[in-house]
């Protein structure tokens, strides 16, 4: 019997989730880490019985332990099919902060807690060398002067990566941005990928908002959300973050708190009360009030009545979207269809298996990069069967992934941003 | 029982990536559907049919039982190594041969997924009807093993219906074909049928060739509501006497209905007692016609309301109220018994009341629904087990509805095998004389006792 860890009590707060599991199988069917490995302790059943051991103590914080922990894309797919609720995202990351307690983080989340901790890191680029880096090093184009110098040993070195901003979104912007009076006031959460790599995107949900008429706040004080940090089990990380981010995000009256990168939604709105406010409850009501307020660019835009039609200049694309997991999981899948249906000049060809995940699960893709593109070919075969000029959704992890995924067959189809499609006609 | 020096031969036969002996992986293939659970000393993932031949040959060497395994979906422990051993997993044999469509038969390995198999047929415009509520992650091989059941099997059988020949790795290791592709065939006995709900007892099974349909043209899809069970019980006979066979009649008895209402607000009128969800299929415009004869034969018999589906999207919604019903058991206790008795259908309602006199004597709810159209019933005894007692009371309750089934000329089990979760109950069903000719075929067909020993049958040990 193996002496029982002390580190472990962490996972004891996901104890009656455990009780719920009754070993049905169901999740083998809507797990993506066991469609990339075919065995069952990468599915969510497997992780929940080796977390249910591990309470029980007789299954140790060892390599084989944290193999399989690592074996998951939080991607909550297994969450909405289960007949019986288990969380087994949560349980991951639990399990993942136990491991990192006993075992100490990586080398590498050490270096992303660092990293995603200090803004002015992240400003330096130090964020595309530490994260991004290793998430898509090399095929900048050599002639950029953009290409990372940080070959970290854990990185391939087959993929392909967008280049880092000139200029971080947010550095361009003044904090608010004022509309028209009586017209809502939303504050947005930009997240990382689109300050620093994608911020067309950031750009394409300033003119859609001004066009309704919105006042735009971008709080200065704002940080990455922490996600990345979650992916390793350094919760102590997030819920720095998570602090940073509540501070700045109250700091102006608001109607919304809006983002435009799922992933960033996810954790404002899902994992900061699930895991955060579990662990801090003093920040509980704070986390509480901040996801009330949280809402998707899409859905907000839809809400606010945004008619495409009336803006659009009719120039023909036709797309195929794909649903990022943290839109999915907050059941924000017809909004952007609509709106893009509803976008003049656009046709929306619908892909198998659009709900199905693209494989990237925040650092997931690190360690696993050749399940991860496993479970991206189904994807990019899905959609260059649909035909489609481009691909769409609404995370800027998902368009890094699925550029990826594209490249890597040769094929050109573009990847962008329901926003980006939306304000094309915006002249912006 | 199983040293290092066996685990290395295992490993030479199948590579050293396919044996795992980590606790972890021990312990993730010691559990089924059921809540029980095994550790095997060693799980092995072979890759062919000659690599299960070694390796049964190889335990029968030097004796050490082998308990095959598909996706692990089993209701009654079949797939778990109860006493230890190796757990053999046979999900990498996993591609669809080919699909035949001149003589509508295909040949695929047992590892396939049901749903993907069905997928990939449809396609071409046929058909493969059998339906397991498991079918998006159980294995063919497991279905054919356990002769899973479903909803269509009112029209068109269980999954032994379709089966027309296997390849199978026998317990001793000699690998044979059974069966074959033709329709007709008489040569010999029927080892087909025999291994057909066999539950991996028997052998091994590495490619099964089934016996497929054309796609029927359209669907329909009828939510009736009845003010009584024997009223929905009475619209199944009246149905089927007057000649048309539904794809699917399944039903739920107030109590299950009151679970789903109660979670989910589906706004089923309170005078409703019992549910049938009614389906056709065929040829479009039969099937119009024979959703209005079933109304009209249907409406005398205290039918409260009648939807009735226009499209696959209103079809999906009334398949809800039946998909619904899992997650909604849980409120009503943590712990559930699924048992799985059949009685002829007419006697669905006799049954019922028996089963409500089971109830209130001990005081435990029960809750049933399932497929009236074949008289398929899913009781589920749902209990605390942390409550003293209430597990005991359960397998009370649970000997008392097997036997109730019995006495209406029914069966304990329809789909879900015996395993090890039925076996202190079979000698209810089976008398001695029948036990010992299947057991005189088991130890034919396997005089060690290597393959998935200590199921079915109780040990005498
Ligand atoms: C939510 C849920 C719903 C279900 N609904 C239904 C239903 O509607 N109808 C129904 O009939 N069942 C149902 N089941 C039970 C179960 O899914 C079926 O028994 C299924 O056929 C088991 O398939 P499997 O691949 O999971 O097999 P396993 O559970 O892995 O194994 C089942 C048995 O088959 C044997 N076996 C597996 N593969 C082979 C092989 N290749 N050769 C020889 N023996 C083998 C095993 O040894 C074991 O005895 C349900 C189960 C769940 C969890
Ligand atoms: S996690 Fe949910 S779906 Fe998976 S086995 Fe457990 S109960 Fe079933
Ligand atoms: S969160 Fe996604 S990857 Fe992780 S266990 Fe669930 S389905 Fe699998």
């Amino acid at each position: 019997m193996i002496q029982k860890d002390s580190n472990v009590s962490a996972l004891q707060r996901v104890e009656n989730e455990l009780k719920k599991c009754v070993k049905c199988g169901a999740c083998r069917a809507h797990c993506p880490a066991f469609a990339a490995w075919q065995r069952e302790p990468a599915v969510a059943r497997g992780k929940v019985a080796v977390a249910q051991h591990i309470l029980k103590g007789d299954v140790g914080l060892d390599d084989q332990t944290y193999a399989i922990m690592s074996k998951c894309l939080l991607c909550g797919s297994c969450v909405e099919k289960c007949p019986n609720d288990v969380p087994t995202d949560e349980i991951v990351v639990t399990a993942r902060e136990v491991l990192a307690r006993r075992r100490g983080l990586t080398t590498f989340h050490k270096a992303v807690g660092q990293v995603i901790k200090n803004r002015r890191l992240m400003s330096f680029g130090a964020l595309a060398a530490a994260i991004l880096g290793p998430l898509f090093f090399r095929k900048v184009p050599q002639t950029s002067g953009l290409r990372l110098r940080f070959p970290l040993p854990f990185v391939g070195n087959r993929r392909h990566i967008p280049q880092i901003a000139r200029k971080p979104f947010m550095d361009r912007h003044p904090e608010v941005i004022q509309g028209e009076p009586g017209k809502p006031r939303v504050v947005f959460y930009v997240g990382c990928m689109t300050n620093f790599v994608y911020t067309e995107v950031g750009e394409a949900a300033l003119a859609l908002f001004r066009h309704l008429g919105c006042t735009v706040i971008i709080p200065k004080g704002q940080g990455c959300c922490g996600l990345p940090g979650m992916s390793g089990g350094d919760l102590d990380t997030v819920r720095g973050l998570a602090e940073q981010n509540l501070a700045a995000l109250e700091k102006y009256e608001a109607d919304y708190v809006m983002t435009a990168c799922a992933t960033c939604g996810g954790a404002l709105h899902k994992f900061y009360p699930a895991l955060i406010g579990k662990r801090h409850p003093e920040l509980a009501t704070r986390i509480r009030a901040i996801a009330d307020k949280t809402v998707d660019a899409a859905q907000l835009l839809q809400q606010l009545g945004l008619h495409p039609e009336e803006t659009g200049v009719g120039e023909r694309l036709k797309i195929t979207y794909h649903d990022p997991c943290h839109l999915r999981t907050r059941n924000i899948t017809r909004q952007p269809r609509e709106l893009l249906k509803g976008s003049p000049g656009v046709e929306l060809a619908e892909m198998e298996g659009a709900d199905k995940c693209c494989g990237l699960g925040g650092t997931f893709n690190v360690y696993h990069y050749d399940a991860s593109l496993k479970i991206n070919e189904g994807k990019s075969a899905a959609i260059e069967k649909t035909g489609a000029d481009a691909v769409v959704t609404g995370c800027p992890g998902c368009m890094m992934q699925l550029s990826d995924g594209l490249k890597q067959r040769g094929n050109r189809t573009r990847v962008m941003h329901t926003l980006e499609v939306l304000a094309r006609a915006l002249g912006k | 029982m199983i040293d290092s020096r066996i685990i290395q031969e295992l490993k030479l036969i199948v590579g050293t990536d396919n044996v795992a002996t980590d606790r972890q992986d021990l312990l993730c293939y010691g559990y089924d559907a059921t809540q029980m659970e095994f550790l095997p000393d060693a799980v092995v993932h072979p890759g062919s049919p000659e690599e299960i031949a070694a390796i049964l040959k190889l335990a029968n060497a030097e004796r050490f039982p082998v308990f095959p395994r598909g996706a692990g979906s089993g209701f009654t422990g079949g797939a778990l190594p109860k006493g230890g051993g190796i757990v053999l997993v046979v999900t990498r044999l996993n591609r669809i041969l080919r699909i035949d469509t001149e003589n509508l038969v295909a040949e695929v390995e047992p590892g396939v997924v049901t749903e993907q198999f069905q997928q990939e047929v449809e396609k071409l415009g046929l058909f493969y009807p059998p339906d397991p509520a498991s079918l998006k992650f159980s294995t063919l091989g497991g279905n054919v093993a356990e002769n899973a059941g479903g909803p269509r099997c009112v029209k068109y059988g269980v999954t032994r219906d379709f089966v027309m020949g296997l390849e199978v790795v026998l317990p001793t290791g000699e690998i044979i074909r059974t069966g074959g592709e033709t329709y007709k065939g008489v040569v010999g006995y029927d080892l087909t049928r025999l291994l057909c709900g066999s539950e991996g007892t028997l052998g091994i099974i590495t490619k099964i060739i089934f016996k497929l349909l054309p796609l029927p043209e359209a669907k329909k899809t009828m939510l009736t509501i009845f003010d009584s069970i024997d009223g929905a019980a009475k619209a199944v006979s009246t149905i089927i006497g007057n000649k048309i066979i539904p794809t699917t009649l399944e039903f739920m008895d107030h109590a299950t209905l009151q679970c789903v209402e109660k979670r989910f607000n589906l706004g089923i009128p309170a005078e409703g007692r019992a549910v049938l969800l009614i389906e056709v299929d065929g040829d479009r415009d039969l099937i119009e016609k024979q959703a209005a004869r079933i109304q009209d034969l249907i409406r005398p018999l205290g039918l409260v309301e009648c939807k009735i589906a226009r499209d696959a999207a209103e079809s999906e919604a009334l398949w809800k109220v039946r998909r619904l019903v899992s997650p909604s058991l849980r409120d009503v206790n943590p712990d559930k018994f699924n048992e799985d008795i059949v009685v002829p259908r007419s006697k669905v309602p006799d049954v019922i009341r028996a089963i409500d006199r089971i109830r209130q004597k001990y005081d435990i709810p029960i809750v049933n629904f399932g497929h009236a159209g074949d008289g398929n019933i899913h009781v589920n005894v749902m209990v605390d087990k942390s409550v003293a007692g209430q597990e005991e009371k359960a397998h009370q309750a649970i000997g008392e509805i097997f036997q109730a089934a019995l006495d209406l000329n029914g069966t304990m089990s329809g789909e879900h095998g015996v395993g090890l979760a039925k076996q202190p109950y079979i000698h209810l069903e089976l008398k001695p004389a029948q036990v010992a000719a299947m057991q005189a075929v088991k130890k034919a067909l396997d005089p060690n006792d290597i393959l998935n020993p200590g199921k079915m049958f109780p040990r005498e040990d």
